[in-house]
């Protein structure tokens, strides 16, 4: 009774910080709150009207909504470059932060799960997704696979770091047992995910440009470059905004990932274009469409070739000394993320439905509406992850803690000051 | 780079902040800013159509697990949803397939003139959406105008205009091929779309999600999604309808042909046989050995479209 009891004040406590904070954090959180709401207003709409408000047609039949969906996946999965170091390689530094990853994780999987929702025609039938009421299409259909893998990962993350810090606020140790085989799953899950959603377009014959088995390393490859630029942001917004320091060491470790990853998705790259269009069969007409345009269509064109130069920048800023410092990083950084973004969705998503199977080009373009419930999502997602760093670092600095008086239970050490 | 302060651990109540007459009211009037903001977002909801979102559809079961009253009900429900929307009453039956059958479908590609009669008679028999008379968009039946000399869709063009057929050109309708092996029944995550014992593929509008993996699934472009409520005139509904087949669909749901399964299961051959001028389409029973559909299989040359991808279609083009 006693434990409930505690839980109950804990989750009192978190409520009560979650509304205190500093004029800077209030007016964040509420331009995040009123973005989410157009969003979720666009979203009333779209509900009403049906997915006619959207850029979607017959042949180009997913958009932007399953594109930032296959983005975020990898986002949402490149936790594990933060937990892979911490607890296999046993890198001090990097457990200090693998909880703002797992944080992260938690938050993207949340937008992607709202944006297969919003990509619904029939949102008020969801529980046909859900045993024993529905009827899942498991193991069959690729798409129940990616139900079970996103929401397994949502809840390993949220035992993982939900466990974590309510040990860290009563003081006390955590049981290993408790948290550490859920960590070695949730590095392989984490993988599942994006491998299982890249699975979602390779299954399919009809579509030559989806078939290809280098989809899914691809996929991983871009995703393990992409996520921890982010981190590498957002560890250094965390340190400026919160009180909470962060060395340079984990920031330098994942740049050498980087590094590493981007040269991988973009040998892979070189590897699909050579196949594409050095045999040139007609299998090839997306990638022709994509890269050059196809019978005078090429509303593609230019953003693909974008993502190529931001992505072969990135890298070179991230491979010369120039990236040690900070301003050369995050550029890099920023350019690498907008690069892999554009190629996971006007990139990969979009081509794939263009040609048609029987061989019409229509091409699409977001409408505003859809735009706007996109852009509601990334603010939600953000005001997600910021509320849960706002609860998060107090109780990690050992600020918020059950005995109020006692100083014995703050295990954090001090860092030298240079 | 940037270096680092040592951290000391605020006391609770620096932390935490004891709760205070002032930042109550602070933290109500944000509710209330929160919640009127919320209202405001949703408002577009005031204007869902009452009555669109019925609560035995929203509780029914799956095809599977419906019993035959349960059947029944929901067949009332759904004649008297259309009665109320779009004017007529239909007559909507579920129509069981036939034992011993298996439909198969070949069309001629010597004898197809490109009239677009069957897309027409396509939408006229099944329902579907239009938004002028004759807006083909949402046919089950795209028709390819190809150049003579050689079979690649990719050089095809759906939107042909003028006298047919012309002299350099022929015609190639593509429907929905009832593959044997359905890529779109596999890629469905709630088991809303499956093939029938008589070999037709089908959608419960009642159950599918509106995912649209199935389009994406599909090599033949043959499913088509109501992106919005359908809207068709009343005198152009067909009353004569089945649940499985050419009932009005709901708005964010997927449809496809079903080799107008309401017709064929009860004898008659689909609507877009029955309107050809030119003979070019031959529909029957695969497994009577007796049947014409057989005889071409037989004894002329086929050609399956999309072979190479591998999903046994039960459409077949032939030359005469």
């Amino acid at each position: 009774m006693n434990t409930a009891k505690d839980y109950l004040i804990f989750l009192g406590r978190i409520w009560r910080l979650s509304w205190q904070g500093s004029w800077k954090y209030n007016s964040w959180m509420i331009l995040l709150g009123v973005v989410s709401l157009v969003g979720l207003n666009a979203y009333a709409k779209q509900f009403v009207v049906g997915l006619e408000t959207t850029g979607m047609t017959n042949q180009v039949s997913w958009g932007a909504y399953i594109a930032n969906f296959t983005f975020l996946v990898g986002v949402a999965a490149a936790a594990v470059m933060l937990v892979i170091p911490a607890y296999i390689y046993k890198n001090e530094e990097m457990h200090k932060v693998v909880l703002f990853g797992e944080l992260m994780a938690i938050a993207v999987i949340v937008m992607c799960l709202l944006f297969v929702t919003v990509d619904l025609g029939r949102p008020d039938r969801f529980w046909h997704l859900i045993p024993p009421w529905g009827k899942m299409n498991w193991p069959i259909s690729m798409l129940s696979w990616d139900v079970i893998v996103l929401n397994g990962y949502l809840l390993l993350n949220l035992h993982i770091c939900g466990y974590l810090l309510y040990m860290k606020y009563l003081g006390r140790k955590p049981t290993k047992l408790f948290y550490i085989p859920m960590v070695f799953v949730a590095i392989f899950w984490a993988l599942s995910i994006h491998t299982v959603t890249a699975f979602l377009y390779v299954g399919l014959a009809g579509r030559p440009f989806w078939n290809s088995p280098i989809v899914a390393p691809r996929f991983l490859a871009s995703a393990f470059a992409a996520g921890p630029a982010l981190l590498i942001l957002t560890f250094q917004i965390i340190r400026k905004a919160t009180g909470y320091w962060i060395g340079d060491d984990p920031i330098k470790l994942l740049r050498r990932i980087v590094q590493v990853t981007l040269s991988i998705n973009l040998f892979l790259l070189g590897c699909e274009l050579f196949a594409e269009f050095y045999s040139g069969t007609y299998h090839a007409a997306s990638a022709i469409y994509l890269w050059t345009g196809l019978h005078g269509h090429d509303a593609l064109v230019p953003w693909i070739w974008s993502a190529l130069f931001l992505n072969i920048g990135a890298l070179v800023v991230l491979m010369s000394p120039l990236s040690r410092e900070f301003v050369p990083l995050n550029l890099a950084c920023v350019a690498l993320i907008i690069g892999i973004w554009i190629e996971k969705g006007m990139g990969l998503i979009v081509p794939g439905f263009i040609p048609s199977p029987l061989g019409q080009i229509v091409e699409y373009t977001p409408s505003t509406n859809e735009t706007l419930i996109c852009v509601g999502i990334w603010a939600f997602g953000a005001l997600m992850y910021s509320w849960m760093l706002h609860v998060a670092i107090p109780i990690m600095r050992g600020d918020l803690r059950a005995a109020p008086d006692s100083s014995t239970s703050i295990s954090l050490k001090p860092q030298p000051a240079t | 780079m940037a270096n680092g302060s040592p951290i000391q651990p605020k006391r609770v109540e620096e932390a935490l902040k004891p709760l205070t007459r002032r930042t109550f009211l602070k933290g109500t009037a944000a509710t209330m800013a929160g919640v009127a903001g919320l209202v405001s977002a949703l408002r577009p909801l005031l204007s869902l159509e009452r009555g669109e979102i019925t609560m035995d559809e929203l509780l029914q079961k799956h095809y599977s697990q419906l019993k035959p009253e349960d059947m029944q009900h929901i067949l009332g429900v759904l004649e008297k949803k259309c009665e109320r929307e779009y004017g007529v009453k239909p007559d909507i039956r579920d129509i069981k397939p036939l034992a011993g059958v298996q439909f198969g479908y070949a069309l001629s590609l010597t004898k197809c003139i490109g009239c677009r009669k069957c897309a027409h008679a396509c939408m006229a028999e099944n329902n579907q959406s239009r938004d002028y008379d004759d807006d083909v968009n949402m046919s089950y039946i795209r028709v390819l105008e190809l150049a003579k000399g050689s079979i690649n869709v990719e050089t095809s063009d759906h939107y042909y205009t003028g006298e047919v057929p012309k002299k350099d050109k022929y015609y190639m309708p593509v429907q929905c091929h009832q593959c044997q092996e359905s890529p779109c029944t596999k890629a469905c995550p709630v088991q809303a779309t499956w093939m029938e014992p008589d070999g037709v593929v089908t959608v419960d509008y009642n159950w599918c999600i509106g995912c649209r993996y199935c389009m994406a699934a599909c090599p033949y472009d043959a499913r088509r999604f109501n992106f919005k409520k359908p809207t068709i005139g009343e005198q152009a509904i067909n009353p004569n309808q089945s649940y499985l087949s050419n009932r009005i669909r709901p708005k964010g749901v997927v449809e496809k042909c079903t080799f107008c399964l309401h017709r064929t299961r009860e004898g008659k051959y689909p609507a877009c046989l029955e309107v050809c001028p030119t003979g070019a389409r031959v529909f029957g029973n695969l497994l009577d050995p007796a049947s014409e559909i057989n005889y071409i299989l037989k004894n002329k040359r086929v050609y399956i479209l999309k072979e190479d991808a591998g999903t046994v279609p039960k459409f077949y083009y032939y030359f005469d």
